[in-house]
């Protein structure tokens, strides 16, 4: 059978939950059924141990009561300094996570596991409760003993409740408990604690005296004294059931139970899910809380379904899988859920209606039980309805009492009224009163189809007020003569609230779907507009445009620059997610990986969300959302939604980091394809004029004294001539380096043309030899906005390329005309013109013939065109009118915005 | 005989200069590191400095203002950096000339004796710059020379006398334009711009090559008026 073989996924968990465990602090709970059964005395007994074999043991908070035991006990131990928390006036000492955090100790000691510490002080306490505190502790690797007693536990938290009648405020996720690496049950018989109780040696607060006397009694004692002994058992149970599950040759691989507990809008809900976490424990098996929304739940008020969020975190909080799902009838719903998920029982509370009414409309419960096909129905008891925990608020206001009643409609169906009487007015000659009625009936099926509930009944009761008042004998009477017509009445009554009703929940359903389609449409439509962004700012500003709409809220994207800092990916400012202690919640989301902020676990004090984007592995950045309306955001439904959104925008950024780098990879082979290309065409352009250097000095050297004086002073000439060459070489690639390896920091300033034309012509005229420079510049032209000496250098390039390839004689034009916020410059010559493709002279390396006399590594367009286009401008090389060549380029006329 | 001191580490080009400036009869004193050439400096009085800015000891730029601090001797930087951001740092510590190697040795001889021109002429700027046939009388502010009706509007006059009291040096635009626009105008060129060009239209007896109104690339301009 398949089922007897080991899932390989669960065997893959079972190694990973291992390696993260080994990664992990230990955490070693110290767990009694009450206070004062000596957990901290226990614990700080071990302590001391651990310390004189050698360990780093330090007391991280411990809260002594004023007991001299303990106190005895803390002595030569090493205690961390505790924080000083103000809270409206008054300071408390609470436990100090930086400072243990930094400490690093191999063991801390946090007593009180169930602690909740003062969200609202100062300074705020990063986490709201103190088992988060220990979570962060054992994620960084320190051990943790700490203490806890058995009514804090979430799951038990409603029995102990009705054991004591006290309900705990503060309790632990069950999670915490069952993951720890050591309980350790500290056991006390009741009649030994109630004579420590006796003999004062258990702290007591001075106001809660008669509480703490009701708490106390011997029965109370016994019963928690069970529990925490059940609860140590069922741990054991767990363990050794792993254990089991680990050893392969163990034999029974059963299918494992699927609880599902049904919850909804009713205060009994919370109360299911406790007791289906408890049942899930006894069973060891998976569970998952359904929130069933039906039509019907959408006229409740928002407080209502406000509270859909609080029960799914308390089943999220006990470990459950949360899901919602919509049907017509939670029955239906349920079916088919538990049937496609396989689902082995399922809890339900207990139905409420009874008499009359379960008969006309079973509760869910009953409908489930009678319907049930591969499943058990559990049905858990209502309890008191003032025990639930999660306040319900005041007396819910149904909705649609609130909404205005709608005036339009009932006159609406009131004209309907009227219509099918004129209508039955005009056919009541030629028609029997029966087939009248079909006029009235159909007045109320289409008021039934388009005015809603409300004015369907309306429509129907005038109907019938009007169908007796006008037609039925004896007429212009509401008496009725014949019985037969009360049927005709109670049909058409009946007849026009099923329409109504099922036409309501039509709409619904359309609504529901509608949404949800809209939904998957947004999301594929950033999808879509992600795959095709390049850069992360750009997929940055689509995902916070996609939030924002979709969730009512603003979002900010913060990335982490180079130094792993974050910042934001963009410049639209979104103030309220910038603020400063808000973007060190982002670092700590981005540091931890979990999300954190507004309706989360961690620093629920911030008023935005923080969502990690990419996966373990890289942390790509935070998306922070401020929600305008919170159940747009916080419900877990929503969140999940949410969560996709961030896993899309995570894969994109992810996309574009490998884009980077592929593109660097690309960049730097490029790079060194033309570093080789440039070796190789400077070694041949510098040996030219370095040989004819050499060559000419050596002869001036062993021969200059036999030489006639015009010989030497040519062979001095060259020397010098070839040097100035190998000078302008070397500036140009300097000049190729700079502009290659990144942007050059341009010097701009306000200059006109005719002066840079005259620098670069006189640089050039020495050379010109025989050829001929006119410059022909009107003498209003606009000054351009540039680096002077770049651009000269450009002239200077463009006219060396004129002497380098005419034939003396040639004349060359420099010529410009203002165009729009630029200078169009033009150069051209009567020369031979341009050999070959133009475009590509422009490339690095490209001379019009192939290699000859002429020297020049062919670097000089491209290093015009990278200079005209840093500042803005481009350069094109064409044919002038006599067929020369003919270069034009532009400068920029205006400053840049700055 | 004009005495010159070199610092400049590279001895090849100690070499090449010593020759060079022999050769037109100059004395030479050389220094291979800034604090030599600071001792030097004070023992020999040069009537004129050649610095490298990449000493191995100091910065070049560090010797001339430390000179500058008590001798107003002319000081020639010859270096092989050519960015503006060094020209400009070496004249605002008080070089009076920038010459980049590779050098021509022609130019070089000219920036030479033109400096010791400047310095023997004193303290006092001339009253009078020649621009070819074009006399500019500074003290009555007035120009002479043909043609006769050479009229310059104020602003001209004042970018012309500014040069003029500094003829031969490198005047900063920035310096130009704060001096005769007024400093709230420093980072707009553009009228100082279209007033050199109004200048050289007028004074230059050929615009399109100017020959004594000299652009310095990055840096400002020169007058560099007729011996």
């Amino acid at each position: 059978m398949a089922e007897n073989r080991p899932d390989p996924d669960e065997l893959l968990s079972h190694v990973r939950a291992e390696e993260v465990r080994s990664r992990r602090g230990r955490l070693r709970i110290f767990f009694g059924a009450n206070a004062g059964v000596g957990k901290t005395y226990a614990m700080l007994e071990a302590a001391r141990g651990r310390r004189s074999a050698g360990a780093d043991v330090v007391i991280g908070y411990v809260e002594p009561h004023g007991r001299f035991d303990t106190e005895r006990l803390m002595e030569g131990l090493e205690r961390l300094p505790t924080l000083a928390a103000r809270y409206r006036g008054v300071t408390r000492q609470e436990f100090d996570l930086d400072a243990a955090l930094a400490r690093r100790p191999s063991i801390v000691l946090v007593d009180e596991l169930a602690h909740s510490n003062l969200v609202g002080a100062e300074p705020a306490p990063r986490h709201p409760k103190r088992w988060q505190d220990v979570e962060e502790l054992l994620a960084a690797g320190i051990d943790v003993w700490t203490t806890i007693n058995v009514q804090h536990l979430e799951s038990l938290n409603d029995v102990v409740a009705q054991i004591t009648g006290a309900r705990q405020r503060e309790t632990v996720p069950d999670r915490i408990f069952d993951e720890a690496d050591e309980v350790e049950l500290i056991d006390l018989p009741a009649e030994d604690l109630l004579a420590r109780l006796r003999a004062g040696k258990i702290y007591l607060p001075d106001d809660a005296t008669a509480a703490t006397e009701r708490f106390f009694r011997k029965g109370n004692l016994l019963a928690l004294r069970e529990l925490a002994l059940r609860r140590t058992t069922d741990r054991v149970q767990a363990a050794s059931r792993a254990s089991q599950r680990g050893d392969s040759s163990a034999r029974g691989w059963l299918a494992r139970d699927r609880i599902l507990v049904a919850t909804g809008p009713d205060p009994q809900s919370e109360q299911t899910i406790r007791a289906g976490k408890r049942l899930a424990d006894a069973l060891d098996a998976e569970w998952t809380v359904v929130y069933v929304e039906t039509p019907a739940l959408r006229r409740l008020t928002e407080r209502e379904r406000d509270r859909r969020v609080e029960l799914l975190r308390l089943a999220e909080s006990l470990g459950a899988e949360t899901v919602t799902i919509d049907g017509p009838s939670a029955a239906d719903a349920l079916l088919e859920y538990a049937q496609t998920r396989q689902v082995t029982r399922v809890i339900v509370g207990a139905p409420k209606r009874s008499g009359w009414r379960a008969w006309l409309r079973p509760s869910t419960a009953t409908e489930l039980a009678l319907r049930a096909r591969g499943f058990d129905v559990v049905t858990i008891a209502a309890a008191d309805r003032a025990e639930s925990g999660i306040r319900a608020g005041p007396v819910p206001e149904r909705e649609w009492a609130r909404q205005p009643f709608r005036w339009r409609r009932y006159l609406a169906a009131f004209a309907a009224t009227l219509a099918c009487t004129a209508l039955a007015a005009a056919m009541f000659p030629y028609l029997e009163l029966t087939n009248l009625v079909m006029i009235y009936l159909l007045g109320v099926a289409a008021s039934g189809l388009w005015l809603g509930r409300g004015p369907s009944v309306f429509s129907a009761v005038l109907n019938v007020a009007a169908f007796d008042f006008f037609f039925v004998p004896p007429q212009f009477t509401f008496a009725v003569t014949d019985v037969e017509y009360l049927l005709t009445f109670g049909v058409m009554l009946i007849i026009g609230l099923v329409i109504a009703t099922l036409m309501a929940s039509v709409r619904q359903q359309t609504r529901v779907a509608g949404a949800r389609e809209r939904r998957t449409a947004l999301l594929y439509a950033m999808s879509r507009e992600l795959a095709g962004a390049r850069g992360t700012a750009q997929m940055a500003a689509i995902a916070i445009r996609h939030v924002a709409e979709v969730f009512d809220c603003e979002a900010a994207v913060l990335l982490p620059d180079p130094g792993g800092r974050l910042r934001p990916a963009e410049d639209v400012a979104a103030p309220h997610v910038y603020a400063g202690s808000d973007l060190a919640v982002a670092q700590w989301v981005i540091d931890h990986g979990r999300r954190a902020g507004l309706g989360t676990d961690t620093l629920p004090a911030a008023v935005a969300l923080y969502l990690p984007l990419g996966d373990e592995q890289r942390r790509l950045g935070v998306i922070a959302v401020l929600p305008r309306n919170r159940r747009r955001v916080l419900l877990p439904e929503q969140l999940h939604l949410l969560e996709t959104f961030a896993g899309q925008l995570g894969i994109a950024l992810e996309r574009a980091r490998l884009a980077e780098q592929a593109e660097a990879t690309r960049l730097s082979a490029q790079s060194e394809t033309l570093r080789n290309t440039l070796l190789a065409s400077i070694s041949h352009d510098l040996r030219t004029p370095l040989a004819v250097m050499a060559g000419a000095a050596s002869t001036l050297q062993e021969h200059g004294a036999d030489l006639d004086r015009a010989t030497s002073t040519g062979l001095a000439q060259s020397i010098e001539t070839k040097a100035r060459e190998m000078s302008e070489l070397i500036s140009n690639v300097l000049d190729l380096m700079r502009f290659e390896s990144g942007k050059p920091a341009l010097r701009l300033e306000w200059e006109t043309l005719d002066d840079l034309v005259a620098v670069a012509q006189q640089r050039a005229e020495p050379r010109l030899d025989g050829r001929v420079i006119d410059t022909q510049l009107p003498a209003e032209l606009p000054a351009a906005f540039v680096d002077a000496s770049l651009i000269v250098q450009v002239l200077t390039n463009l006219l060396e390329n004129f002497i380098k390839y005419t034939p003396r004689g040639t004349r060359a034009r420099i010529s410009a005309v203002p165009d729009g916020d630029f200078l169009r410059v033009t150069i051209e010559d009567d020369g031979p013109g341009l050999p070959g493709d133009a475009s590509r002279l422009f490339d690095k390396f490209q001379r019009g013939s192939e290699e000859g006399a002429i020297a020049g590594v062919g670097l000089g367009l491209s290093i015009c065109r990278a200079i005209l286009r840093a500042h803005g401008g481009d350069i094109s090389a064409g044919s002038s009118p006599s067929g020369g060549a003919r270069f034009e380029f532009t400068l920029p006329t205006k400053a840049p915005a700055a | 005989m004009h005495l010159i001191l070199v610092a400049e580490d590279e001895p090849a080009i100690r070499d090449v200069l010593r020759v060079l400036l022999a050769a037109e009869h100059f004395r030479v004193v050389e220094a291979e590191s800034a604090g030599r050439a600071a001792i030097e400096a004070r023992s020999h009085k040069p009537d004129l400095m050649i610095v490298d800015l990449g000493l191995p000891d100091r910065d070049g730029v560090d010797l001339i203002r430390e000179v500058r601090s008590w001798s107003p001797v002319p000081i020639i930087v010859l270096s092989a950096r050519t960015n503006e951001a060094d020209k400009i740092a070496a004249l605002d510590a008080g070089a009076d000339d920038y010459v980049t190697k590779p050098f021509a040795a022609r130019e070089l001889l000219a920036r030479v004796r033109a400096a010791l021109r400047r310095s023997a002429t004193g303290a006092a700027p001339a009253a009078t710059i020649t621009l070819g046939r074009i006399v500019v009388d500074l003290a009555r502010r007035e120009l002479h020379g043909t043609p006769a009706d050479i009229h310059l509007t104020p602003l001209e006059y004042r970018v012309l006398e500014n040069l003029a009291r500094n003829a031969g040096s490198i005047v900063k635009q920035a310096r130009l334009v704060r001096e005769v626009w007024g400093p709230g105008q420093a980072n707009d060129t553009r009228a100082l711009r279209v007033c050199i060009r109004n200048l050289r239209q007028k004074l230059e007896p050929d615009p399109k090559r100017p020959k004594y109104l000299v652009t310095e690339l990055g840096l400002g301009y020169r007058l560099r008026p007729d011996p």
